[in-house]
């Protein structure tokens, strides 16, 4: 009895310990000093980074960010909210810290663990200049008045405590391509890894929702059912870096056939960014060792 | 000894797990031409484009007739009736379709990808003989045609 009870109390502290280790933590007040921001950089960051994509709603400009998009997964269906300039339904008042903090570290405004929906493992790879010129760019954006809907999560993966511990399981800032070669390589590798998040849908993830960073951007399934997300490792994506670059910036395959699905969003974003970004991509691609497919 | 009616009962239910089965593995002629005939149909667009796409990108010299040649034609594939290519049954769920299920739940939306294609490839037939700067400018419209219907019509690869 006596042994039970200590080990209940051992078992309190390790939770509390757990809980403290990983509670939410967002960026240090201090993290835009000495920066200006840059706006029209800023925009360039909005299309790198795809946040329209998300968070736009259907048949609305990209530049309408009301949220309401529906992601799909295992774990429950995400919501994307509302992130436009609007003071009570958007982040209009939102201080710069805060909003970094959800971005780069994926904490909210209340001080919440946010959920990894919202790509922040990708984006904590990000530039601070590039977050604050974004951020910058966000305010110029026009308000919607369409409040957030709370996400359709179900037991236990609605309490966002748990959300510490996949943090620290799955959080790591570092690079997947550990050396770059050249530095068009390692501005590819900025815009893939960390901007672009394309490992959020093209790498297959564990049973905890983590990266599995052994088959970086080696295809898996699509949340949504339908179909697979391609393998774009050199395994599978033969085409010449020439090609990848005017798939990014014309949608138009080698064959002629166009990017679909999820991906026309994709490569509507991309069309907006340089030749030079869009070759740094085609080179990263290019770079990463090569995965066969998953044999079924 | 079994009743007429356990025996009638036992061989509809034997018949209806038989269909459903059969129904699972199958398609019939309909769905299967359909299939054919539409995935031919886009086969030969993208043989139409790939001259034009090469000149629009610069990858081949421009040429007034092959590039006039190869408009023309893909106007009139893309003037076809698809009425009877989309069979019910055959969306993305079926063995080799790559078919959203919306194009039956949202037939006006997908009718009007369609006309959207008409148009930009008869603006694109117009002017793709006279030289490479209009072929380009026509060009970008065909290709946000083929995009759009892809983006919400057609599941990616299996």
């Amino acid at each position: 009895m006596k042994l039970l009870g200590r080990s209940a109390v051992l078992g309190l502290i390790v939770v509390a310990a757990g809980w403290y280790l990983t509670r939410p933590q967002p960026l240090s007040p201090d993290v835009f000093n000495g920066i200006t921001a840059d706006s029209e950089n800023g925009a360039i960051i909005f299309a790198a980074a795809g946040c329209a994509s998300c968070h736009n709603a259907d048949d609305q400009p990209p530049e309408l960010l009301s949220g309401g998009r529906r992601f799909a997964s295992p774990f429950g269906t995400f919501i994307a909210p509302n992130i436009s300039s609007d003071p009570t339904h958007g982040v209009g008042n939102w201080p710069d810290v805060a909003l970094a903090s959800a971005i780069m570290v994926g904490v909210g405004r209340d001080g919440e663990h946010l959920f990894p929906a919202f790509p922040y493992t990708s984006y904590n790879k990000a530039d601070v200049q590039d977050v604050a010129d974004l951020i910058a760019y966000l305010r110029t954006l026009p308000a919607s008045d369409q409040p957030s809907q709370p996400h359709e999560v179900g037991f236990p993966f609605n309490l966002r405590v748990t959300l510490g511990p996949w943090k620290a399981l799955f959080e790591g800032d570092d690079w997947a391509l550990q050396d770059a070669a050249t530095p068009e390589i390692a501005r590819g590798r900025y815009l893939v890894e960390a901007l672009g998040h394309c490992t959020e849908c093209h790498t297959s993830r564990n049973a905890l929702g983590g990266v599995d960073r052994s088959r970086w951007l080696a295809g898996a399934e699509n949340p949504s059912g339908d179909g697979r997300i391609p393998n774009i490792t050199p395994a599978a994506l033969t085409w010449s870096a020439s090609e990848i670059s005017e798939y990014l910036k014309s949608g138009f395959t080698p064959e002629f056939d166009t990017a679909g699905g999820e991906m026309a969003a994709v490569v509507r974003n991309t069309s907006k960014l340089t030749d030079g970004d869009r070759d740094a991509i085609a080179a990263y691609l290019k770079a990463i060792p090569a995965i066969a497919n998953e044999t079924p | 000894m079994p009743t007429t009616m356990t025996k009638i009962l036992t061989a509809a239910g034997l018949i209806s797990v038989m269909t459903v089965a059969y129904a699972d593995g199958h398609l019939t002629q309909d769905q299967q031409r359909g299939m054919d005939a539409r995935q031919s149909h886009m086969g030969l667009l993208g043989f139409n484009l790939g001259p034009l796409g090469a000149m629009a990108q610069d990858k081949i010299d421009y040429d007034a007739t092959v590039a006039a040649t190869a408009a023309a034609n893909l106007a009139a594939v893309a003037g076809i009736s698809q009425d009877r290519y989309w069979v019910e049954g055959t969306d993305s769920s079926v063995e080799g379709s790559r078919a959203k299920a919306e194009i039956w739940t949202d037939m006006a939306g997908f009718e009007a990808e369609q006309t959207a294609l008409v148009t930009a490839t008869a603006d694109l037939a117009a002017v793709a003989g006279d030289g490479l700067d209009a072929l380009k400018a026509a060009f970008g419209p065909v290709g946000q045609a083929c995009g759009s219907c892809h983006e919400n019509y057609r599941t990616p690869r299996q």
